[in-house]
C-alpha cells in the first residue's frame, strides 16, 4: 500500500489534482537544497549530478540554489564546501559538528532536520544511495512531508510545484508524483541518472555555518570499524566510459567470457542483464538495470539482451547503444542506436579482435606522426 | 526477545504485463507473494528467536487476502500474525503507512510485549522506496538501521546489538541498542522451508486481525490518501525513441566488425583516441 498508488485512480483528478492554497506556514519555504553527501573525505559525484539539476529547477522557479554539506569540521567539509560552489551552489549550509564525523542516522537526521525548520527550503534532494535513502526516509518521516523515492525526472511545473519521475511496477511504467501541500518537496535521485555538470572553478561564496545542538552523549549508536571493499571486488560500472554487456542471448556461462574479453580489449567495465546475475553467472555488482546499476556510458555495447523495460531504464543515458541480436524485431531495437544484427557467441570474437587491430594501428599511426 | 517483522504482500512484478492500449498494469489474474525482500528479514528474526527465545511476530497492512501472505510466514515459523486492514488505509503513501504500522507495533506491544527489534525488509518490489522502514522507526522513536548484511552481536541483558551495514564503498560496523528497527539487505542469509509442524499449526492458526480502531488508530485524517502528502498525478509508459536502430550490415567481402568499429568512431569521433591511450596505458 506504500506508493506508488494504484495508477488508475489518480489520472482522473480527484484530490490529485486540487492543490489547495499552501498552508500559511508554508509559505516561507523558498530555495533549492542539494544534500552534499560525503564519506570518509570522498564526496559522492550524485551530489555533483543533483547539483546540475538543482541549478535548473532553482533557475525556472527564480529562487536561489543551495549546498548542504555535514560533517566533523576539518579539510573534507572545507572541501566539499569549496567544490559546491564550482558546481553552482549560490550559498552553501554548513552543519560542522564532531558527531557527524561518519554517517549516522540519528545525528545526520536531526542535523537535516534542524536545518530545513531553520532556514525553510522549498525543495529539498539528496542522492538515493544507501547513506541518502536512510536520510531521506528519516528527514521526511520526521518532518511530515512526503518524499519521492528513486526519482530519474525532475521538473517544476507552471505553479512552481515539483514534479518527480520515477519508474514504477519493476520499470514497465513511470509515475510523476507531486507534494502539493506540504513542504519541503523531497526526493532522492539515483547515481548517474542526472548529467554530471561541468565544474567552472569559482572562489568561495556565502557560507552560512549552522551550530548544531546534538551531543555525542545524545547519540546511541556508535561505529566500531569501518570495512571498505576490497578494490579487486568492486566495479566501476556505473562512471565508465564504454560498457560491454551480455544477456540470456549468449547462453551459458562460458560464453560471457567473450563479454569479458571485449571489455578487455577495449579497456571498458563489463556488465549483464539480471538473469545472469541471477543464475549465478555473474556476481551481482555488474547487473545493469532497474535493480541494478544505472550507467551513463559514451558507448555501450549489447550482447544478446533483448533491452526489456527493466534494463533499458538502467541504460538511457547512453550517448552511444549498440546491440547485437539475432532477433531484429528485439524491444532494444527501438532505444539502441546501431544494431548488428548476428550471433553474438560468433560475432564477439571477432569484434574483439577487429578492435585490438584497430586500437593499435591507431596508436601506431599516432607514434609515425 | 519479542520480535516484530514486517512483511508486505506484492504482486508477483515477474508476471505483470502492462496493457498495451490503455498503459494499466493488469493485474488480474497475476499471483501475489511475500515481497521477496521481506523474506530475509523473517528469516534473521527467526534465528535470532531460536538462539534467544522469545516470539516473532509477523505485521501486513494489506487487503483481507493478505492473510495469505501471513499464514506463509507462519509455516516459517512465526509465532503469530496480525494482519492490518481497513478500507481507511486505501491510497496510502509510504508516510501513512507507517503510520499505521507504526500505530499498530503499539497495539502490538501493548498486547504481547514491547518488541525488542522491528525488522523490515530492504524495499519493496511494487513500492519500491525503501522508506517505509525508516518512516516506522522515526514514528515509534526507535534506533533505525538500514541495508543490516548482519546481525553480528546480540546482548539481550545488556539491550546492546552490533550490526554490519552495508555502506558505500564498505561496511559499516555499528553497536547500537535495542529496542531498534532493522531493515535487512537481501541475499544475507538463506530462507528456511519451515517444519511440518509448523505447516500444520500454520492450516489451523488464528490470523488476529485488526481495522483501524482496533489497532489504535485515533486520527483517520493520518491514514490513507488524506494522511499522504504525496500525489500521483500522472502515470505513462516511456516513449519509445523515434528512430529505429541503424543496422550495420558487411560491405561486400568485407568484414562486419570493421563496419561496426567505422560507424561508431564515426559517431563519436573523440573515442577513439581516448580508447588508443587507454589501450597503451595512458
Ligand atoms: C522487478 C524486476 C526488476 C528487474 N530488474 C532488471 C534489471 O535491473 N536489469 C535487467 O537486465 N533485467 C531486469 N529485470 C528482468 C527483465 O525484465 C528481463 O527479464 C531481462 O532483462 C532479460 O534479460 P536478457 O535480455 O538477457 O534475456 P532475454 O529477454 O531472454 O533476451 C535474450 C536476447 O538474446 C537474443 N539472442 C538469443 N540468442 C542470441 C545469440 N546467439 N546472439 C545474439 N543474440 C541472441 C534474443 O533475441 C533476445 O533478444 C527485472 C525484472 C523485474 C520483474
Ligand atoms: N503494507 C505493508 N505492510 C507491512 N510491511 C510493509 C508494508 N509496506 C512496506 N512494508 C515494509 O517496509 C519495507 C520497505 O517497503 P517500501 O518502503 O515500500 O520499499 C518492506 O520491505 C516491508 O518490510
Amino acid at each position: 500500500m506504500s506508493e506508488p498508488k494504484k495508477p488508475q485512480a489518480p489520472a482522473a483528478g480527484g484530490r490529485a489534482s486540487t492543490k489547495k492554497e499552501l498552508p500559511e506556514h508554508f509559505k516561507a519555504y523558498k530555495h533549492v537544497w542539494v544534500f552534499i553527501e560525503q564519506e570518509r573525505g570522498q564526496v559522492h559525484p550524485v551530489s555533483w549530478e543533483l547539483m546540475g539539476e538543482g541549478r535548473k529547477l532553482a533557475d525556472k522557479l527564480n529562487v536561489e540554489l543551495a549546498a548542504v554539506v555535514l560533517g566533523a569540521e576539518g579539510e573534507t567539509v572545507r572541501h566539499a564546501v569549496a567544490e559546491a560552489f564550482c558546481y553552482g551552489a549560490d550559498l552553501v549550509y554548513v552543519g560542522a559538528d564532531a558527531v557527524l564525523a561518519d554517517y549516522r542516522n540519528e545525528a545526520y537526521t536531526a542535523a537535516m532536520t534542524d536545518l530545513v525548520n531553520t532556514y525553510k527550503p522549498e525543495i529539498l534532494l539528496l542522492g538515493a544511495t544507501t547513506l541518502g535513502r536512510d536520510l531521506a526516509g528519516a528527514v521526511a518521516t520526521t518532518l511530515l512531508t512526503g518524499l519521492t523515492a528513486d526519482s530519474t525526472e525532475l521538473d517544476v511545473d507552471a505553479d512552481g510545484s515539483l514534479a518527480a519521475t520515477r519508474p514504477t511496477f519493476g520499470g514497465s511504467l513511470l509515475c510523476t508524483i507531486y507534494t502539493l501541500n506540504y513542504r519541503p518537496q523531497m526526493a532522492t535521485v539515483r547515481p548517474r541518472v542526472m548529467a554530471m555538470p561541468e565544474r567552472v572553478e569559482k572562489p568561495i561564496g556565502r557560507v552560512v555555518e549552522h551550530a548544531l545542538q546534538i551531543r555525542e552523549a545524545d547519540i546511541v549508536t556508535k561505529i566500531l570499524s569501518f570495512l571498505p571493499d576490497r578494490d579487486s571486488n568492486k566495479s566501476n560500472l556505473a562512471y565508465a566510459d564504454v560498457v560491454v554487456a551480455g544477456g540470456m542471448g549468449l547462453g551459458s556461462p562460458e560464453n560471457f567470457q567473450l563479454v569479458r574479453q571485449l571489455a578487455a580489449a577495449m579497456g571498458a567495465e563489463y556488465g549483464c542483464s539480471r538473469p545472469l546475475v541471477q543464475k549465478g553467472w555473474v556476481t551481482s555488482d555488474r547487473q545493469i538495470g532497474q535493480t541494478g546499476k544505472t550507467i551513463r556510458p559514451r558507448l555501450y555495447i549489447a550482447a544478446g539482451i533483448s533491452g526489456a523495460i527493466q534494463h533499458r531504464v538502467g541504460v538511457e543515458g547512453a550517448d552511444l547503444i549498440v546491440a547485437i541480436n539475432t532477433d531484429k524485431n528485439a524491444p532494444i531495437m527501438d532505444f539502441a542506436h546501431v544494431a548488428v544484427v548476428t550471433d553474438a557467441i560468433r560475432f564477439l570474437p571477432m569484434l574483439t579482435d577487429a578492435f585490438k587491430r584497430r586500437l593499435s594501428a591507431h596508436s601506431r599511426d599516432k607514434m609515425a606522426s | 526477545m519479542h520480535i516484530v517483522v514486517c512483511i508486505k504482500q506484492v504482486p508477483d512484478s515477474a508476471q505483470i504485463r502492462v496493457h498495451p492500449v490503455t498503459n494499466t498494469i493488469m493485474r488480474q489474474g497475476v499471483p501475489t507473494i511475500i515481497n521477496p525482500y521481506d523474506l530475509f528479514a523473517l528469516e534473521e528474526a527467526l534465528r535470532l528467536r531460536d538462539r534467544f527465545g522469545g516470539a516473532v511476530t509477523v505485521l501486513t497492512m494489506g487487503p483481507p487476502s493478505a492473510e495469505d501472505s501471513l499464514r506463509k510466514a507462519l509455516t516459517f515459523g512465526a509465532d503469530r500474525a496480525v494482519l492490518l486492514t481497513d478500507r481507511f488505509f486505501a491510497g496510502s503513501d509510504t508516510l501513512a503507512t507507517s503510520f499505521a504500522l507504526a500505530t499498530a507495533i503499539t497495539r502490538i506491544g501493548e498486547t504481547w510485549g514491547a518488541p525488542d527489534i522491528v525488522f523490515t525488509g530492504k524495499q519493496t518490489i511494487d513500492g519500491d522506496t525503501a522508506q517505509v522502514g525508516p518512516g516506522i522507526a522515526k514514528r515509534l522513536g526507535l534506533i533505525q538501521v538500514t541495508y543490516v548484511a548482519k546481525v553480528a552481536e546480540l546482548d539481550p541483558e545488556g539491550r546492546t546489538i552490533t550490526l554490519e551495514r552495508r555502506a558505500e564503498g564498505g561496511t559499516q560496523v555499528l553497536k547500537s541498542q535495542l529496542p531498534c528497527l532493522i531493515a535487512m539487505l537481501e541475499g544475507t542469509n538463506e530462507v528456511r522451508r519451515g517444519t511440518m509442524a509448523d505447516a500444520l499449526s500454520a492450516a489451523r492458526a488464528e490470523i488476529v486481525k485488526w481495522n483501524a480502531k482496533d489497532a489504535g488508530v485515533e486520527d483517520l485524517g493520518k491514514c490513507g490518501l488524506k494522511g499522504s502528502p504525496t500525489i500521483v498525478k500522472r502515470v505513462f509508459a516511456p516513449a519509445a525513441r523515434s528512430e529505429k536502430a541503424k543496422v550495420i550490415e558487411a560491405p561486400e567481402g568485407g568484414s562486419l566488425a570493421d563496419a561496426l568499429i567505422a560507424d561508431v568512431f564515426a559517431r563519436q569521433p573523440h573515442l577513439e583516441a581516448d580508447l588508443t591511450a587507454l589501450a597503451r596505458g595512458f
